[in-house]
């Protein structure tokens, strides 16, 4: 990834503040005035107190006091404008952030998530932008704010006398060579910190989503320790941002008192001869001590700055990623659906496949026609699942095509594929949601009777005797269901959408024997109008289906009903019988 | 209203008296945090001391070198003026080494508190019973040890050390006013009564801000994890506009919470600011007019009012440290509120050493429902043999995985016990347990790492040897030799492509490898094919020789191993026999198998 300069990755932010941006602006320009009355409170105050003195009168009291009162509250009255300006786009820009990342990340492909850990991502949603949202609204208004209080402030050193303000720059040399090198050290661990950050909070994500293993097995103290070892780790990431920040702190509070040092020097030969005042000399050293702050300011807002930097990268990193499955430019739409399924010498290998294998599906040619129902059989690992998962595009075949009723599914709309095809997964996701939006998933509109329906040929109308019926909430913020319950109401979300293409990955593995049996029956009727592609691991499963095509090494290698296969292929008998030739294992 | 544990923990509006009790186990486990530390804080509380003392120091030498050294070298002396810049500079690297000592040395206190606070975490989230994570969902756990833990990072970098440092400061700089000039210090006393509204105002709103904005949060990632973890699903339905929308309205909440918090400290900061203003000018108005009267000198009324000014100099470094203090303590109260949930299955104080242990399990008397009170399991009572291998069967719902949860003390009963070897399984430790009683379940999650790794999770430290016997046995072994790497192939790379099935596979080379002298098979192998089946059920011939075992499988293949059938309804076991037995009689059994085996065909 090309590494890019500190100003053009901060100006990935700037689309992101959109209206806000001038808001921020006039927030900067209210920060710089609050600090340039910081500055002038003091000479005010001392003014007053030495007129005082010499004018001991009632008037000149309270208009004094008038004065002061007035200078006092305008001070607070920018602190509280400037708060209130920055409110606004810093919290936009976070929530913007935030929402545009998670539309992204809804894009991606599914071969994006199964390489990303979610934990990687939750730290950049929520860390990192959290980061960003503080550096926005107070590290980058300070850090404007104080470079021009310093700038002015040189700028009154230099009036004073050219040669002490030439002191001081000199002197702020080693800490710009330093700076330079710390900017570099402290981004690099900076980055690490926050990767890491997302390393832990993927751990924490696997160990509560695998805590039945982890239980089973007894291994919670072993992930413990790995757990432990990676936050360890951690910390000492941030140690050494620690180390590196020592020593930028080193310098940057030594520097201004060494050059305050030399100038003593200096502003003593001065006034010895006579280019120099006392007064000038002591409003030299007022000065510098007030801009000691904003300098001293300058190492943590430069880290701040570092941190965003970062932070930013990690987001854009996601952003920037191409979506490599998109819709195409010119969308053509099926007029008259069939549900005609045609797969034309497909070939699929996953990315990071070794070369020297052959592609996983190696030139599939398969026709499914309108109403019809296919088995698709094979061993475990052979491809079968990856094969549906083409069917609507969660990846892209690499080579040949997939037609629906002779458009190439490239060509389809996403919209308009996935309401044609329904797919039932294997691992059967409920979202926390109610039994009705769990069903009713990809046909939202969908009438009261379809939802009965659909809940009936799943036989799932266990839902109807949940404490609140089909408005039950379940899924992990709700009640929990058995692998089985799950599986059907899986189902029924698939036959809920009407789709005129049915994509299911095993659909009755969870289900015993008399559920299946009912199951199956009810089915047999949503697939006499509805073309189907079932992958099966069981004779009962295959029987649903008028055809069965075989998988083996990648391509369908026998196509015919069941018992045409059984005689015909051994492959098939050996993959889907349950009669072994040299033991008989059933009783 | 009950606040005990993660009881009602949306809740942010809460009454005196439970905010008081949740406010306090925050602040206890605060001091247990800070605890382990104590000293080192005190040593850099010293530092920190010192180093204001120092900074001090400078400003009287700059005085001296003007007053005297400045003199002194006009008149040719040049000494006093070495000194001075020498001291200065002496007093600068002083200043300056002990900062960046402070950084560091702050910085390691820091951290250790919060890796002393993440594991405390991770750890006891881990203890926690399945019913609690049942109850809690995951997106909660992730948040409550991510974003809250992120709060109190924030509080530390804030620097709770700079704020004693700073409220001591405050503390000098008053008692010299008082010194200095009583009539003063009473006006500046005065001007604690408006601070104190102002603050117990900004503590009041900000409380119940920050406990909001923790809700917030939370449903905030819990949708974001469950929609990542879902995403599949989300693609196939087309549900992204949908989640975008619901997710944007979250956003959107937590965006306007966070304003609300954040606005609260934009008032309360300037409150402060105008509040000393208005004390420095009241000082200087009183003050003022008793230099009028000649009672006071010009010179204390000038200093009166720099302690005045002083005293409220560090007063915006403590607000902000407060204002991360409130952020954090309700983080903490999220955090408290985990830890002091306790595990419904609880580890026994003084447990029984598990020895020789042959693998006879007994249910005696038991009764079970879950917290909902609907029965599961009315009193019940079984013995299953050591070495015997049992088959239970039965619809969804008969209660099998309820059994099988008892067994490997997922739960425990609410009525009765359940023994092994006749010690009740609540006197054995959890370790013993765990590694005399193994469940495989259908859902076989797989850990980032290996494949080796994962099946390693069965036996740590088991050579690449074992692993690959282990898979051997359970015919996983040719398949994972296919995968880029072999046994090191890195799942959460590829995770997404190892089928259902072989996940299955390496579950069952974990339990293979784990080696129990009881194992339990919850529909361990309904994602397997028949070949892979047919290897596995070789596999378990050998691997059940000598055990107890309970499969619960749908596919009635598995009962060809079993020499026991359970036939379960409604909590209670209605056929019990030999699997031969059984499918000559004309029981349910026998009616299940019949109907099995017409759809092998």
């Amino acid at each position: 990834m090309q590494e890019k300069g500190l100003l053009a990755t901060l100006a990935r932010l700037i689309p992101y503040a959109g209206k806000t941006l001038p808001r921020l602006m006039l927030g900067v320009l209210v920060g710089i005035a609050a600090h340039m009355f910081a500055l002038a409170l003091p000479q005010v105050l001392r003014d007053l107190v030495n007129g005082l003195g010499e004018n001991p009168s009632v008037d000149f009291l309270i208009g004094s006091v008038a004065l002061f009162l007035f200078l006092g509250a305008s001070e607070a009255v920018l602190v509280l404008l400037r708060r209130w300006l920055v409110l606004e786009p810093g919290t936009q820009v976070e929530a913007r952030m935030r929402n545009h990342l998670y539309e992204k990340l809804e894009t991606l492909p599914v071969s994006f998530h199964d390489q990303w850990p979610s934990g990687q991502l939750l730290s950049r949603s929520v860390q990192d932008l959290g980061l960003l949202r503080r550096w926005i609204s107070f590290g980058f208004v300070l850090l404007i704010a104080n470079v021009v209080m310093i700038a002015v402030g040189l700028v009154i050193l230099f009036n004073t006398h050219w040669m002490l303000g030439t002191i001081l720059l000199i002197s702020s040399l080693p800490f710009w060579l330093r700076g330079f090198n710390y900017q570099r050290e402290y981004g690099l661990a900076s980055r690490q910190s926050q990767d890491q950050a997302g390393d832990l909070a993927t751990s924490v994500e696997e160990s509560v989503h695998g805590i039945r293993v982890l239980k089973a097995f007894g291994r919670g103290e072993q992930a413990a320790g790995l757990f432990a070892s990676e936050a360890k780790e951690l910390r000492m990431t941030e140690l050494r941002k620690a180390r590196l920040n020592s020593n930028l702190w080193l310098f940057i509070i030594l520097l201004p008192e060494l050059s305050i040092g030399l100038s003593l020097l200096a502003g003593v030969y001065l006034i010895s001869s006579g280019e120099l005042t006392l007064g000038g000399l002591v409003s030299y050293f007022a000065t510098v001590m007030v801009l000691r702050w904003p300098i001293e300011s300058l190492g943590f807002l430069l880290a701040f700055t570092l941190d965003a930097k970062a932070a930013v990268q990690r987001f854009v990193e996601v952003i920037d990623k191409p979506v490599d499955i998109a819709e195409a430019a010119s969308i053509r739409e099926i007029e008259n659906p069939q549900g005609k399924l045609e797969f034309k010498n497909v070939h699929f290998r996953y990315p990071d496949a070794p070369t020297n294998q052959r592609d996983l599906i190696d030139g599939v040619d398969l026709v499914i026609q309108p109403g019809q129902s296919v088995a698709l059989i094979g061993i475990t690992g052979s491809g079968k699942s990856t094969l549906t998962a083409l069917t609507t595009r969660l990846y892209d075949v690499t080579d040949g095509s997939i037609e629906i009723d002779g458009v190439d599914i490239k060509n389809l709309s996403f919209g308009d594929l996935r309401s044609q095809i329904a797919m039932a997964f294997e691992d059967a996701t409920l979202f926390s949601a109610s039994v009705r939006d769990n069903v009713l998933l990809g046909r939202p509109d969908a009438s009261e009777e379809d939802l009965h329906q659909a809940l009936e040929i799943a036989q799932a109308a266990f839902v109807y005797d949940l404490p609140e019926g089909v408005e039950t909430t379940i899924g992990e913020e709700g009640m929990s269901l058995s692998g089985g319950q799950r599986q059907r109401l899986a189902l029924a979300r698939a036959v809920a959408a009407k789709p005129s293409i049915l994509v299911m990955d095993d659909p009755l593995s969870a289900l015993d024997v008399d559920t299946e049996a009912l199951v199956e029956q009810a089915l047999r009727q949503v697939l006499k109008g509805t073309t189907a592609l079932i992958v099966a691991h069981r004779p009962s499963t295959v029987m649903l289906a008028d055809k069965v095509a075989l998988l083996q090494d990648g391509k369908i290698t026998a196509f015919g009903t069941h018992s045409e296969l059984l005689k015909s292929s051994e492959h098939y008998r050996y993959v889907i019988s349950s009669f072994d030739s040299e033991k008989q294992v059933i009783i | 209203m009950s606040t005990f544990g993660t009881l009602n923990e949306d809740q942010s509006d809460l009454n005196k008296e439970d905010s008081k009790r949740i406010r306090e186990r925050s602040f206890r486990l605060l001091i247990s945090l800070i605890e382990p530390v104590k000293k080192r804080l005190f040593v850099s509380f010293g530092a920190g001391i010192i180093s204001q003392g120092l900074r001090v120091i400078g400003p009287a030498i700059i005085a001296y070198a003007l007053d005297t050294a400045l003199p002194a070298a006009v008149e040719d002396d040049q000494i006093p003026l070495l000194v001075a810049v020498g001291g200065y500079l002496l007093v600068a690297i002083a200043t300056a080494s002990l900062t960046a000592f402070f950084i560091r040395f702050g910085a390691r206190i820091n951290q250790d508190v919060l890796l002393d606070l993440r594991q405390r975490m991770f750890r006891h989230t881990q203890k926690l019973s399945v019913e609690f994570h049942e109850r809690y969902t995951s997106g909660r756990v992730i948040a409550r040890q991510t974003s809250d833990l992120d709060s109190i990072r924030e509080l530390l970098d804030t620097g709770g050390n700079e704020m004693i440092v700073s409220l001591m400061f405050m503390i000098f700089t008053g008692a010299a006013l008082l010194i200095l000039d009583p009539q003063s210090f009473l006006v500046l006393a005065a001007s604690w009564i408006p601070l104190y509204f102002i603050t117990r105002w900004f503590v009041r709103s900000a409380r119940l801000q920050y406990r909001k904005s923790r809700v917030a949060s939370a449903k905030l990632i819990v949708y974001f994890v469950e929609t990542m973890t879902g995403i599949r699903a989300v693609k196939a339905f087309r549900t992204e506009k949908r989640n975008q929308s619901h997710y944007s309205e979250l956003n959107e909440d937590y965006r306007k919470i966070t304003k609300r918090t954040i606005q609260l400290f934009g008032i309360f900061d300037p409150s402060l600011i105008f509040t000393g203003s208005v004390a420095m000018s009241f000082v200087l108005l009183f003050g003022g007019s008793r230099v009028i009267e000649g009672e006071l000198g010009i010179g204390v009324l000038t200093a009166a009012i720099l302690y005045t000014r002083q005293f409220f100099g560090p007063i915006e470094r403590v607000a902000i440290f407060y204002n991360s203090y409130q952020a954090a303590s309700a983080a903490l109260e999220k955090i408290s509120g985990v830890l002091e949930e306790q595990p419904t299955v609880p580890e026994p104080e003084n447990p029984t050493e598990l020895k020789n242990i042959s693998g006879e399990l007994n249910f005696k008397d038991v009764e079970f429902h879950y917290s909902n009170k609907i029965p599961i399991l009315p009193k019940f009572n079984l013995n299953i043999p050591a070495g015997q291998t049992i088959a239970l069967v039965g619809t969804t719902g008969a209660g099998k995985s309820t059994l099988a949860k008892l067994i490997s003390r997922f739960y425990d009963p609410v009525e009765g016990s359940v023994s092994l070897d006749n010690v009740d399984l609540r006197e054995v430790s959890a370790e013993d347990l765990r590694r005399h009683i193994v469940m495989v379940t259908q859902e076989a999650y797989l850990f980032s790492g290996s494949v080796a790794d994962n099946i390693a999770l069965g036996k740590p430290g088991a050579s690449r040897e074992e692993i690959a016997a282990a898979a051997q046995a359970v015919g996983a072994h040719e398949f994972i030799l296919a995968l880029p790497d072999g046994y090191d192939t890195d799942v959460n790379k590829r995770g997404g492509r190892v089928s259902a099935g072989q996940r299955q596979l390496i579950s069952f080379a974990r339990a293979f490898l784990a080696d129990p002298s009881v194992l339990i098979l919850d529909e361990a192998t309904s994602s397997l094919d028949i070949p892979s089946e047919r290897l596995v059920q070789q596999g378990l011939q050998t691997l059940l020789k000598g055990r107890t075992a309970i499969i619960i499988a749908h596919r009635l293949s598995t009962v060809a191993i079993a020499d026991r059938v359970l036939v379960m309804e409604q909590g209670r076991i209605i056929e019990d026999d030999s699997p031969g037995v059984l499918i000559a009689g004309d029981g349910k059994f026998s009616k299940l198998h019949k109907a099995w085996r017409e759809s092998l065909v």
